[in-house]
Formats: structure tokens, C-alpha cells, sequence
């Protein structure tokens, strides 16, 4: 009998293949999509109330998008052939494909965004620090120091047609991913057409409530006033996101259930054994039921001002274990049973090794120590900019780009 | 301050210093092509197993191991034991893949029989198609290989193949295999699993050779790939395989 | 004119980074990616030779017979005619190449015969196959059975 086998598992499917890191990468990516979704709520859906977290979305976005490739990289036999994906991509593979489309994100809308919308911070910071920090944002300006207020109109015109573009990029970004795990039609429990639509929407869900609780945090930290039109209107949109992911995941599962084909017995019992605790409870539960009800709870009573933080604050922290719950009950849960439907594996997650769980805590809290670098080098406050906030948008009529 | 002429001439000059060391390496790093009596073109290899010959001996499991290297407790081959009672999901085995054989089980009232498997070596392969860089593929002769220079080991490819053939070698951090004994057959060799197996239960083919005993044999007999609807192109023919067959 | 450039011109320099960096990743392709890559598909045809040079460890039988053609004509007249002589023996293409230096070692039947021959409700029926407690009473194989002709008269 094999150790952590119940029934039969083909030889070589008991070791599983992808570990916890490979589920933290949907995870962070989703991040990334979603926070970058909730920017663009403001800049091309002219949702103005949300407008306080703009740049701090960007800066979420980026911290995490950096840090995305690392545990793919971690988790490759031979990572030092990476580039491989870049010089000879297979073009009928998802993965492949997706280096591209990171790289196309990476450059031609997130950091190009970010420039532009920074640039006369970038610009005013040059002229008045000193010593290494200066070179820094010198080098940041591109050697350009032209910040009339004509070329700041064209910045924003260009800035809005990135985010234009950047919209539906974000959703590759996302979407790509989903599809990696459903093009595979070896494996039942990913293959579906739904694969990327749901990852999608709970990247966003996982993004917006992140941004949500950065934008909670950095105000206490930085003992500013908290915006509560802003929170309230980040808080419903996160709710309608929820309410149309928790749809798809549960059309998915009805879908199933009622067509019973081969693979149902196996995968149902996989749920109410192996995967109980991480599907019902964390990720059904806790991480949906209560968060949407705390929401729901929120849009359709008027608590006050502190209720409604604590509110958010529990919504949004279960929210985000939640997403991460259902990214395990994917990835893990898809090697956890045989391809013969006939038995079940067990996944040990390792604490030292380069895919262990003191790897997968350091990658999620690298994003967190790069968040506040950015923070500190492109402020996102209102307060410390050359040119208001609201002017520069309002300015340049946005939309009359 | 705005691009000068003089810029691009700088800029320009500087790219064009490097294309050209660029094109001299390429000149230095290029490989050669493969060149011998063995043409790819005239083969079309594949195999087929008759289930009613195999004894479950495991000698293919064993040879399997010592031809090529493959690492203990991973399997390129290997084959199971089904014990089928009648109106109940089949229980199946397969002890350390067969390397010893099996242990007699001492059932006599249900149906039972072994069933060997491998790589399919699909000619529509899911997991040639998931390979992001093309350190897998299948070769023109009709042999699924990995290039184990090239592999990164991302497993892509293990998690797309629905029969479980592959694994990632522990040694080398790259996917790993049946080759069908490639190193072997490109020299008129069979594969180690068909030149040990005692009953003759494993033959290696040829599709395109027209004295192969493979085409009598696919018009002669019901045969079956495994998994049929996942439409992979398999290329393993199993004459008497039972429907319970997963 | 003048006024778009001024105006604009600030967003040349990142369209300019980005130009530099495709340059880079097209010199960079040119350079390392082996010339012949994709000729007969998207793979690297260096792979087919390297998979090609590997060792072979089973000579196959058509090899044994060059010198051990008297075992071949005693196989021949038995069962276990269509047995390949590694079957048993183990790879032995190290030996072909050079006898003296690799000795084979003789099998040991207890392991070796029960793998085939104990019986077994899977194997098929028309198989000889025995409970070996019971055949034999602990007796090795080779005692009645001579392995390369196992009738007995």
C-alpha cells in the first residue's frame, strides 16, 4: 500500500506536480487584475467617488505584478532556461503565451500608467531631493523635465487611452490563467469553459477587496481622514463583483452535479473527504457566505461610520482568505484524485524546501514590503502633489480624450 | 530637453556594434543536423499489446528500468492488475508498478486481468501542445520525446496527459518518459519492454512498413486505445481490452 | 506642429526604452536560439541525436545467438523458445561487447520462475502456472526443471 494513497492512483500520479506556490500565482495575478480594474473604475467608467484610491491601486498593482513571476520561478526544475518561454514560445501553448502577455501588461500599461501619471511628482521631486534619491527619480523622469500644464493634458489623454487598453489586457492577464488550467481536458475538475470566467471575477473580487483594506490601512497608518463615500462605493462594488463570482462558481457545481458524467462520483467524493475543509467550509463559508451577507448587510441598512469599517474590515479580510481558498481547491484539489477515478493522493505541504510554506510566506509578504517602498518613492496623497489631484483629471476632460 | 540628431546617431551606432557581434555568435553557436542510414521518414512506430497474453510478470517493468536508468519509485512502464466483481467499481493495483510482479491475490470468483500500460505516443498530443518552450514533441518518425537540455520543468505537460505516463526524473529536475526505446529502434532494435516480455503480450510496430504484422492485426482483431473520446491519437492498440479499463 | 512635438515629444522617450528593449530581445534570439530549431517541428532536431547516443544495456537475443547458438537449438525445442535470453539473464550487452571482462551471473529461479510462473486468477488460463508451496514442497525450480528447456521427460 502506498503512503497517503486511498484506491488506485496511476504510479506516477501520487507525488503531486503543482504545490502551494502554484496556487500562489493565480492568487497574486488575480491581485494585480482586480486592483487594476478598481483604478480603472475611476479613470474610464468616471466613477469619481473612488477617485482617492486611484494611484494607490496602481502602486498595489504593481508590487504585485512584480512579484508574481517569482513563485513560477521557484517552482521550475531548471529555472536558469526560463528565458526559453521568450526566445522558442510554443505558440499553441497557454503558458507560453502568457510570458507575453505579462510582459505586454508589465510594460505598455502598468508602468507606462504609472509614469504618466506620476510624471510631474517624478519631475518635482527630482529638482528638490538630494543624494541617491535624486538620481532615482532622475532617472525616473527619462530625461524629460517638461511638465506645462499643454503637456500634462497630453498625459492624460494618453494615460486614459492606456487604461482603455489596459482594461481588457488586465483581463488577459487573468483570464489567460484560468485558461491554462481549463484548455487541460486530461483533468475534469479544471477542464471547463467557465475556468477562465471564474478566475477572472474572483481576481477582481480578491483585488478590489485588497485595495479595499490597503487604502483602510494606509489612512490609519498615516493618520489621515478616511474618505467614506470612497469606501462605501469600493465596498459595492466588491459586493456586485462577489455576487456574480459566487453565481458562476455555484453554476459550475450545479452544472456538474446535474450531469453526473464519469468523473462526478470521484470528484464528489473528493469534496466531502479530502477537500471539506478548504471548498464548504473556508472557501464556501467562510470566505463567501459571510463576507457577501456582511455586504449585503451594508447596502441594504444604514450602520455608521465605525460599523460599517468593521464591517468592510471583516468582509474584506474573509474576502481575500476566501480567494485564496478557492485557488488551493483548483490547483491542489485537481491532483488530489486520480485520473482513473478510482482513488485519492494526499499533498503534504513542506515547510524548508524552495516550494514550501516558508517560501509561499515570504512571496506573500514580498508584496507588501515592495508596496511601501513604492509608496515612499511616488506618494499616492493628495496632499503631496504639485497639481491637484482632481484638477489634473478634471482638467484634461477626462473622457474627451 | 528633446532628442537630438545626435542622439540617434549614438543611439544608432551603438545597435549596430551589437548586431553585428550578434550575428557572429549565432554563426559560432549554431548546432549541426543528424545525418545517418536511419531515415525518420520511413517509420511510423507505435505499439500493441494483447491483454489475453500477459501474464503480469512485470519483465517489461524491470527492463524498462535498467535500460533506461528510470529513477526507483517513478515509471516509465508499468502494468495492472484488475479484479472485476460483478456490478461494483473495479479494484485495481499495481504494486510498485510490477517491478516484482504481483502477489497472488487468490481471488478466483471475480474477473480479473493485467493490463500494461506506457506513453501513448499520441500523434494529436495534449502534452506536446502544453509545452511552452518545445522540449517536447513528437518526432517525425511518431515517438513522443522530452529534451532534457532544453525542459524547464514546469510539468505542464504531466498535468495534460490523461494516462499518467510521465514524471519529473528527481535527479535531473527535467520531465521524463518512455522514449519507445528511441536510442534502441532508430538501430533495429525493439524496445527493452518487447524484447523481454515472455508471451509476446508487447510488439513494437511500424505503420509504415506494409510487411508489419500490425496491420493483420488491427484488421483481424477489436482493438482499442485507452480513453478513446479524449481523442489524443494514441498510437497503443490493446486487442481484448475489458471497458472497465481506466 | 512645432507645438505637438514640444508638448508631446516627452512621450518619445518611453516609446524609446520600450524600441531598445525589443532590439535587445531580437539580438538576443538571433544569438542563443540554435540555428536549426523548428526544422522538423518546434523542437530543438539536436534532442533526436542526444536521445539517439544513449547506451543500450540488452543486446537483444539475435546477439546471444551468434555465440551461444547450442543454448538457442536446446531453446528452440521447448517452451520457453520465444523467452528472450535477458529475460532471464539481464542486460547483457556490456557482455556482448566484451565477454571475458563481463561475467553474467546466473540467475536465482526461486524469484525468477515464481515471477512468471506462480499462480495467479489474473493470468491467463491457458498459462502453465502452479502454486509453488504446493509443486514444489520448497525445492528449487531448477532441481526438476532444466530453464532453458523445461520439459521434463
Amino acid at each position: 500500500m502506498v503512503p497517503g494513497v486511498d484506491g488506485f492512483m496511476y504510479p506516477n500520479e501520487v507525488e503531486l506536480q503543482w504545490s502551494l506556490l502554484i496556487v500562489l500565482y493565480p492568487y497574486i495575478t488575480g491581485l494585480v487584475a482586480g486592483a487594476f480594474i478598481l483604478a480603472s473604475l475611476e479613470r474610464v467608467f468616471k466613477v469619481e467617488a473612488v477617485r482617492p484610491t486611484y494611484r494607490l491601486a496602481l502602486l498595489t498593482a504593481l508590487a504585485f505584478l512584480l512579484v508574481a513571476p517569482l513563485p513560477l520561478q521557484l517552482h521550475l526544475g531548471h529555472p536558469e532556461r526560463s528565458l526559453e518561454m521568450y526566445l522558442t514560445p510554443h505558440r499553441s501553448s497557454a503558458m507560453a503565451m502568457f510570458g507575453f502577455v505579462y510582459l505586454w501588461y508589465l510594460t505598455v500599461v502598468l508602468l507606462l500608467e504609472i509614469w504618466l501619471e506620476y510624471r510631474a511628482d517624478i519631475v518635482r521631486l527630482a529638482q528638490t531631493t538630494r543624494g541617491v534619491t535624486r538620481l532615482i527619480y532622475k532617472a525616473l523622469t527619462l530625461g524629460s523635465q517638461n511638465v506645462s500644464p499643454a503637456a500634462r493634458i497630453i498625459d492624460d489623454k494618453v494615460g486614459y487611452t492606456v487604461t482603455v487598453i489596459g482594461v481588457p489586457s488586465a483581463f488577459l492577464l487573468h483570464g489567460y490563467v484560468g485558461f491554462i488550467f481549463g484548455s487541460i481536458k486530461a483533468n475534469p475538475w479544471w477542464s471547463t469553459p467557465l475556468m477562465p470566467i471564474v478566475f477572472l471575477f474572483s481576481a477582481m473580487t480578491s483585488g478590489i477587496a485588497a485595495v479595499l483594506l490597503l487604502y483602510m490601512a494606509s489612512t490609519k497608518v498615516k493618520k489621515m481622514a478616511i474618505d467614506m463615500r470612497c469606501l462605501d462605493t469600493i465596498a459595492k462594488y466588491l459586493f456586485y463583483t462577489f455576487l456574480i463570482d459566487f453565481t458562476l462558481e455555484m453554476l459550475d457545481l450545479i452544472h456538474r452535479t446535474y450531469e453526473a458524467d464519469e468523473s462526478f462520483r470521484s470528484l464528489d467524493f473528493m469534496v466531502h473527504t479530502r477537500l471539506w475543509f478548504s471548498q464548504v467550509v473556508l472557501q464556501i463559508g467562510l470566505g463567501t457566505l459571510i463576507p457577501l451577507a456582511l455586504l449585503a448587510a451594508t447596502q441594504l441598512r444604514k450602520f455608521s461610520e465605525a460599523v460599517r469599517r468593521g464591517m468592510y474590515l471583516a468582509a474584506c479580510s474573509l474576502t481575500l482568505v476566501g480567494i485564496f481558498a478557492m485557488r488551493w481547491n483548483v490547483v491542489i484539489g485537481g491532483q488530489l484524485f486520480s485520473k482513473s477515478f478510482l482513488g485519492y493522493t494526499t499533498y503534504k505541504v513542506a515547510f524548508v524546501t524552495r516550494e514550501g510554506l516558508f517560501s509561499a510566506i515570504g512571496l506573500m509578504l514580498l508584496p507588501f514590503v515592495i508596496f511601501v517602498v513604492l509608496v515612499k518613492l511616488l506618494p499616492p496623497w493628495p496632499e503631496n502633489q504639485a497639481v491637484g489631484v482632481s484638477e489634473d483629471h478634471v482638467a484634461a476632460g477626462v473622457g474627451s480624450a | 530637453m528633446d532628442i537630438t540628431r545626435r542622439d540617434l546617431f549614438t543611439i544608432g551606432g551603438k545597435l549596430l556594434v551589437l548586431a553585428s557581434v550578434g550575428a557572429t555568435l549565432e554563426q559560432i553557436i549554431g548546432a549541426a543536423a543528424p545525418s545517418d542510414a536511419y531515415k525518420m521518414a520511413d517509420h511510423w512506430w507505435g505499439m500493441i499489446i494483447d491483454i489475453d497474453k500477459c501474464i503480469g510478470c512485470g519483465n517489461c517493468v524491470r527492463a524498462c528500468s535498467k535500460e533506461n536508468g528510470v529513477p526507483k519509485g517513478y515509471f516509465r512502464t508499468w502494468v495492472e492488475r484488475y479484479e472485476i466483481e460483478e456490478g461494483k467499481q473495479p479494484r485495481v493495483e499495481s504494486p510498485d508498478g510490477a517491478m516484482d510482479g504481483f502477489p497472488p491475490s487468490g481471488r478466483t470468483d471475480v474477473k480479473s486481468f493485467y493490463v500494461p500500460k506506457l506513453c501513448n505516443h499520441c500523434a494529436d498530443s495534449p502534452c506536446v501542445q502544453v509545452c511552452p518552450v518545445g522540449a517536447t514533441f513528437v518526432s517525425p518518425d511518431g515517438v513522443v520525446l522530452v529534451d532534457e537540455s532544453y525542459c524547464l520543468g514546469c510539468r505542464y505537460c504531466v498535468q495534460a496527459c490523461p494516462y499518467g505516463c510521465r514524471y519529473l526524473h528527481p535527479d535531473k529536475d527535467t520531465v521524463d518518459k518512455c522514449s519507445l526505446c528511441y536510442h534502441r529502434i532508430t538501430q533495429g532494435l525493439t524496445t527493452a519492454c518487447c524484447e523481454n516480455c515472455p508471451t509476446g503480450a508487447r510488439q513494437l510496430v511500424d505503420f509504415k512498413n506494409p510487411q508489419d504484422p500490425v496491420h493483420e492485426f488491427l484488421r483481424k482483431n477489436k482493438v482499442e486505445v485507452l480513453k478513446p473520446y479524449m481523442a489524443t491519437g494514441a498510437k497503443v492498440y490493446y486487442k481484448d481490452l475489458d471497458g472497465a479499463v481506466r | 506642429m512645432r507645438r505637438l512635438f514640444q508638448d508631446a515629444g516627452h512621450l518619445v522617450r518611453p516609446a524609446l526604452v520600450l524600441l531598445a528593449g525589443l532590439g535587445l530581445f531580437i539580438l538576443l534570439r538571433g544569438a542563443v536560439i540554435p540555428k536549426d530549431f523548428g526544422k522538423y517541428g518546434h523542437f530543438r532536431p539536436g534532442a533526436l541525436d542526444m536521445i539517439r547516443q544513449r547506451p543500450v544495456s540488452y543486446a537483444g537475443q539475435d546477439t546471444c545467438v551468434m555465440c551461444h547458438d547450442d543454448q538457442a537449438t536446446v531453446r528452440k525445442a521447448g517452451k520457453h523458445a520465444h523467452v528472450a535470453c535477458e529475460a532471464c539473464h539481464g542486460p547483457q550487452a556490456k557482455h556482448a561487447e566484451d565477454p571475458a571482462a563481463n561475467v553474467p551471473k546466473l540467475p536465482d529461479t526461486a524469484d525468477l520462475c515464481r515471477r512468471c510462473h506462480e499462480q495467479d486468477a489474473a493470468k491467463p488460463q491457458w498459462f502453465p502456472q502452479v502454486v509453488t508451496a504446493e509443486h514444489s514442497g520448497g525445492m528449487a525450480c531448477n532441481s526438476c526443471h532444466k530453464p532453458h528447456n523445461p520439459h521434463i521427460d
